[in-house]
């Protein structure tokens, strides 16, 4: 059984969101981690790219398979979390504090599109 | 199998050779500059090169070894007498830049190809340069978006692909510049066309298809999804991966297709996976013939010696044996599937083409399949595909191909039986499989983070 944090958003593309003020720092769920198998790299935006909602960002892969990741929300990335190029197994060692990206969000609104823990954990099931 | 794991390297020992060359006076011709140190080759004697690569190849599988139920690959037999043609000198000895007029016999070969794969496909002509699978799939895509621009409908960029398509579909269609719209399958594993027509308008270039498709299904809406595609002024593209069944049953252009390519290492017997280089012809309707790259007397024509392989198989087994090819096919595929469903789960129970997919055991003892394709291996058998499709989360896509017979289903058969009957007494033993082959379960995981590309 994989594992849902409380209190993110979730995409039904198993993208998680965590908001801060206007920023949505964003990774992918446990049953994502789970699914791939051993991560084995991480393609990541640059700083400054704008990501747009329902577009991919970046990709992730594994022994198993390729998987591209898909933005929850649009805007501009502020941030990568760099550590993922050399240790791409952060995410499958805990999925929920390896983020990938942050990105200032252009319309906030489109939060209102994602699930909330509950509502994700049935579209898994 | 005897486990030999030596690098050539590991044998080296300084000045040993396995050659003498007599002493010269002559000088390094001067104006060039020449490397300070010699190249860290291996020093070896013949002999040591001899046993080298002998026992390298001994721990080599392939479809000279047995059988090799690969899905999606069709590992059928590579006939020799295809060898023994392309070995002849007179095409060995062809360069390229020949002029034409010294070569007419490889033009006839190229000429003869192209009608029999029209006959073969329904499609007009064909172009051979594309070295493989992929590299049709790219051309073909460049011959879609030309087809459109010559009409000056320049807003078409999308390409829709199904979830069950092959990876190199979207990859190919991206290479092109094109956008990848993917349409779902329904339960049945077809294309949902309903969600197709909500995704056809002005900006769609076209569809890439494999029929069947890669769970094995023949996609029997064809018809209408080609009618529904032209309505919306795109093209067809068939991804000729799993042509195979087809062979004299049903063609790609009657179907509706306009361009596609045929893998001649697949559906054509020439070697491949690691036994040689592909080749991909592209094929395309009377519509698309105007754009397509056809030099018909210039050297360049792909993979000629794959090209000509393939030839002697069409014209050994002729207009009449091939239609056996894709029936025999379809039958083998289905003697398996039926002979097994009671022990492997059929996620989708029809009818199936050459390959089939199951979705892992029947019964759930936490034997997973990559478990039952390690134990395979140590019943000589190479594994099928597994993992692919993705629809399925303990795919084993299986396709045995027409060259097999009945002796050696019934004897895969038997170890598929005997494998699902021990993940019931000691599903332990599966997990630890491999126990008979040189090497078990490779760690695959640090072989991708932490490659070691080179010997030092």
């Amino acid at each position: 059984m994989s594992k849902i944090a409380d209190g993110l958003l979730y995409s039904e593309s198993h993208e998680w969101v965590k908001v801060d003020g206007n920023v949505a720092i964003i990774g992918v769920s446990d049953f994502a981690q789970a699914e791939m198998g051993d991560i084995t790299y991480v393609e990541l935006p640059d700083v400054d790219d704008d990501v747009t909602a329902g577009e991919d960002f970046g990709a992730l892969e594994s022994v198993k398979t390729s998987s591209e990741l898909i933005a929850p929300v649009s805007g501009k990335v502020v941030a990568r979390n760099d550590a993922l190029e050399d240790q791409p197994e952060l995410i499958n060692e805990d999925a929920y504090a390896a983020w990938i990206i942050k990105v200032e969000m252009s319309d906030e609104s489109e939060l209102d599109a994602l699930l909330n823990a509950a509502d994700y954990a049935k579209t898994i099931e | 199998m005897k486990y030999y794991d030596k690098l050539i390297f590991e044998l080296s020992k300084p000045g040993r050779t396995g050659y003498s060359l007599p002493e010269t006076e002559q000088q390094l011709p001067k104006g060039i500059v020449w490397r300070e140190t010699a190249p860290a080759l291996p020093e070896v004697s013949e002999v040591d090169v001899v046993r080298h690569y002998t026992n390298l190849s001994q721990m080599n599988f392939g479809v000279d070894t047995g059988f090799y139920p690969l899905g999606s690959c069709t590992m059928k037999y590579n006939p020799k007498v295809n060898e023994e043609i392309a070995a002849m000198p007179a095409f060995t000895g062809l360069h390229p830049l020949q002029p034409a007029s010294t070569v007419k016999g490889a033009l006839e070969v190229l000429a003869g190809m192209d009608k029999a794969l029209a006959a073969i496909t329904g499609m007009k002509h064909f172009t051979f340069l594309p070295c493989a699978g992929a590299h049709g799939e790219l051309t073909g895509l460049m011959l879609m978006r030309e087809y459109h621009m010559s009409r000056g409908d320049l807003a078409r960029t999308k390409v829709i692909v199904p979830d069950s398509a092959h990876g190199t579909n979207p990859a190919s269609a991206a290479v092109c510049g094109l956008d990848i719209v993917v349409v779902k399958s329904k339960a049945d594993g077809l294309v949902d066309v309903e969600a197709l027509k909500a995704l056809l308008g002005p900006d769609v270039a076209g569809i890439m298809l494999t029929n069947p498709n890669t769970l094995g299904l023949f996609e029997r809406d064809i018809k209408e999804i080609a009618e529904l595609v032209h309505g919306c002024g795109g093209l067809l593209y068939y991804d000729g991966a799993n042509m195979n069944p087809l062979l004299g049953v049903v063609r790609p252009g009657d179907m509706g297709f306009d361009i596609m390519h045929l893998n001649l290492h697949k559906t054509f017997s020439t070697p491949h996976g690691g036994g040689g280089p592909g080749s991909g012809p592209v094929g395309v309707s009377d519509k698309v013939v105007p754009f397509l790259h056809i030099p018909h007397v210039s050297g360049f024509h792909g993979n000629f010696g794959v090209i000509l392989r393939a030839y002697a198989y069409i014209l050994m087994l002729g207009r009449e044996h091939i239609k056996l090819a894709g029936k025999l096919a379809t039958l083998g595929a289905n003697y398996i599937k039926e002979s097994l469903k009671d022990c492997y789960k059929l996620p989708i129970p029809t009818v199936c083409k050459h390959e089939f997919v199951f979705d892992g055991l029947l019964e759930d003892n936490g034997v997973s399949t990559l478990d039952v394709a390690k134990r395979l291996l140590d019943y000589g058998f190479h594994a099928p595909t597994i993992y692919f499709p993705l629809l399925f989360h303990q795919a084993i896509m299986i396709e045995p191909t027409e060259t097999e017979s009945l002796e050696t289903l019934d004897a895969f058969i038997a170890v598929m039986r005997k494998i699902a009957e021990e993940a019931k007494s000691d599903p332990e033993m599966l997990h630890a499989a491999p126990h008979n082959t040189p090497i078990g379960r490779p760690d695959e995981t640090t072989a991708a983070r932490q490659p070691v590309l080179k010997y030092d």
